[in-house]
């Protein structure tokens, strides 16, 4: 572990690592990176490195967890053993528990649980590895991979430390303002501001916790931003790549007029239903194939790669921000669906 | 089943007393139960104190013994606090290793003191590196009748104010009080549909959502907090509920607690 630094701020205001003490560090937010999991998110803040999944609504096992009324909501927060300088022992410890229940319940509140009766959804973040901020950064990927597995919520949920080095208030700690710092207090919250998580240690005065507060909010909505960008992008490429098989396979059409064989043959199909079922087919089947290429392809990765510069852009251009609450109703209206169909059969 | 129905009907009871400024059980908003405070309650302990507020119970019990410190930290001295929520005290508590409830109760309580800088770690140390002094904060909760979090902060201080290291059972010098330099004291406010109620009692701690602790030290300055609960709350709400704890905590160590 390194020492105390003798001081965290030089007399230009920069800190440690380059940043301004309003200044949260580099950001990175893949979406979707599991094949197994319904949602998943790998999330870089600064060196942290986490990665989590969301599994359900599922059956709740052990069976008597589960709500006549709801879907219960479990988080699990795993440090890797490592994650640290000195390894830690594996399994949850006292705060990992602690984390794991402070987190849970900064989400719980945003997920629609009614619509899932006795079923569970299940958060997983591991972090793999830790250098201040790790609840936050987990609680970031957490609600990302939520969107991603179609849960509907009310909102994302963001989150961001602030705390205090040299008697000055900075956002989002390192790792040596963590350690030696005068205090620390992690939030998160919800883009119509209000708090779903608040810790603190340390020692802030009234004042202090005031303009911290205030600080941290500012962060959190800059990470929204970010969420949100990372969310948008890989959705709105899923969406590029259909509509650009679609004028292709169109083009083709125009294109070959030689082969009137073949141009009879889909005018013929397109009147019958099972046209429709195989065009659906082939569409799906192209999308997932390029979702593989895209997830394992590495050119992606710089589009997904969400900087902390580009939230001015979003914001700059005043854009309306639309609720992931419209899009997870969405997608619960076609979770409905299929629900009835099942039932119907 | 039966508890989520019962709980229904008296959040509506509640939420309707709100509304008219009042609570359950008559008092303000920001009005505390009637706390007791009674040190040196356990002989053996080398601290105790038994807390009361309201019908909460519970007995905090401070050990002390040599040990060896943290490799990271060689020359201060060790805090451990546990809590446990033991089945005589509720019948909602089940005995085995405590739960996130407990531990989290137990790690805020702990916070306090810690950040507080309350014990003055580095008089503690005996050989730098080889033994220092650990000082073992064992929560009991006997009876829960709402906010325990704010009791066993109470309790833990207490006991801490009147604990004696135990110098002379292990050859170590002369025995001597614990080198004590602040008082962080907890208080703990909940939301009820939009009220802001302090002291919670069983009912409306079960009844509201969400829950916030604030631990200010002598100065008045916060060394910790925790939100708690699945709801949320709001700046403004956050900032009334720091304004008064910080007030309250002042009263509290005025009438109870002194170094």
């Amino acid at each position: 572990m390194a020492d105390k630094p003798e001081k965290f701020i030089d007399e230009n205001g920069i800190r440690s690592d380059g940043r301004r003490a309003n200044e949260i560090r580099d950001v990175k937010i893949e979406v979707g990176v599991l094949s197994r999991a319904d949602g998943s998110c790998y999330l870089e803040f600064g060196k942290n490195k986490v990665m989590a999944a969301v599994y359900g609504p599922r059956e709740v096992h052990p069976r008597h967890q589960q709500k006549s009324n709801r879907a219960i909501v479990r988080y699990k927060y795993n440090m890797a053993s490592f994650s640290v300088e000195d390894r830690k022992r594996p399994g949850p410890d006292r705060r990992s528990i602690e984390v794991s229940k402070v987190s849970r319940e900064a989400l719980e509140d945003q997920i629609f649980t009614e619509y899932f009766p006795k079923s569970a959804i299940d958060v997983f973040v591991e972090v793999l590895q830790a250098d201040a901020g790790t609840r936050t950064a987990a609680l970031n990927a957490a609600s990302v991979a939520l969107a991603d597995a179609g849960i509907p919520m009310r909102s994302l949920v963001s989150a961001c430390a602030v705390g205090k080095v040299d008697d000055t208030l900075v956002l989002d700690l390192n790792k040596d303002e963590d350690n030696y710092g005068q205090a620390d207090m992690p939030i998160a919250m919800t883009p119509d501001g209000k708090i779903t998580l608040l810790q603190m240690d340390g020692h802030l005065t009234q004042e202090e916790f005031k303009q911290g507060l205030e600080m941290a909010q500012e962060g959190c909505r800059q990470v929204y931003e970010m969420q949100r960008k990372a969310l948008m992008d890989h959705y709105s490429k899923k969406t590029e790549v259909l509509s650009t098989e679609v004028t292709a396979a169109e083009d083709v059409k125009g294109d070959a007029p030689e082969e009137p064989e073949d141009v009879t043959q889909v005018e013929v199909l397109e009147d019958t239903e099972d046209t429709k079922k195989i065009d659906d087919t082939n569409e799906t089947g192209d999308t997932k194939e390029t979702e593989g290429t895209k997830e394992t392809g590495d050119t992606e990765e710089t589009e997904d790669t969400v900087k902390a510069g580009d939230v001015e852009e979003l914001e700059d251009s005043g854009e309306e921000v639309p609720d992931t609450g419209e899009n997870a109703d969405e997608t619960d209206g076609q979770m409905d669906e299929s629900e009835e169909e099942i039932s119907n059969e | 089943m039966n508890k989520e129905i019962v709980s229904i009907i008296q959040k509506d009871q509640l939420y309707n007393l709100m509304l008219k400024g009042e609570r359950a059980d008559g008092r303000a908003f920001d009005e505390t139960r009637e706390i007791k405070i009674e040190t040196g309650v356990i002989e053996k302990a080398e601290g105790s104190a038994s807390v009361e507020i309201g019908d909460t119970k519970i007995i905090a019990g401070v050990k002390i013994s040599p040990g060896t410190p943290f490799p990271d930290t060689p020359d201060v001295g060790v805090i451990i606090t546990s809590l446990e929520l033991i089945p005589l005290a509720s019948p909602e508590f089940e005995s085995g290793p405590p739960r996130e409830k407990a531990v989290e109760l137990a790690r805020v309580t702990d916070r306090g003191i810690r950040e507080s800088g309350a014990i003055d770690l580095k008089k503690l140390c005996i050989i730098e590196g080889e033994k220092v002094w650990m000082i073992f904060i064992d929560i009991h909760v006997l009876d829960d009748g709402g906010n325990i979090m704010d009791a066993a902060a109470l309790g833990s201080i207490a006991a801490l104010l009147t604990a004696t290291i135990p110098a002379e059972r292990y050859g170590l010098g002369e025995d001597a009080p614990l080198p004590m330099r602040d008082i962080p004291v907890s208080v703990t406010a909940v939301d009820i549909g939009g009220g802001i109620l302090f002291d919670p009692s069983l009912q409306e701690e079960r009844v509201a959502n969400t829950k916030l602790t604030v631990i200010p030290n002598q100065e008045g300055a916060i060394v910790g907090m925790q939100k708690s609960g699945n709801g949320s709350l709001s700046p403004d709400q956050i900032n009334h509920i720091v304004e008064v704890a910080c007030k309250k905590a002042q009263d509290i160590r005025e009438k109870f607690l002194e170094i």
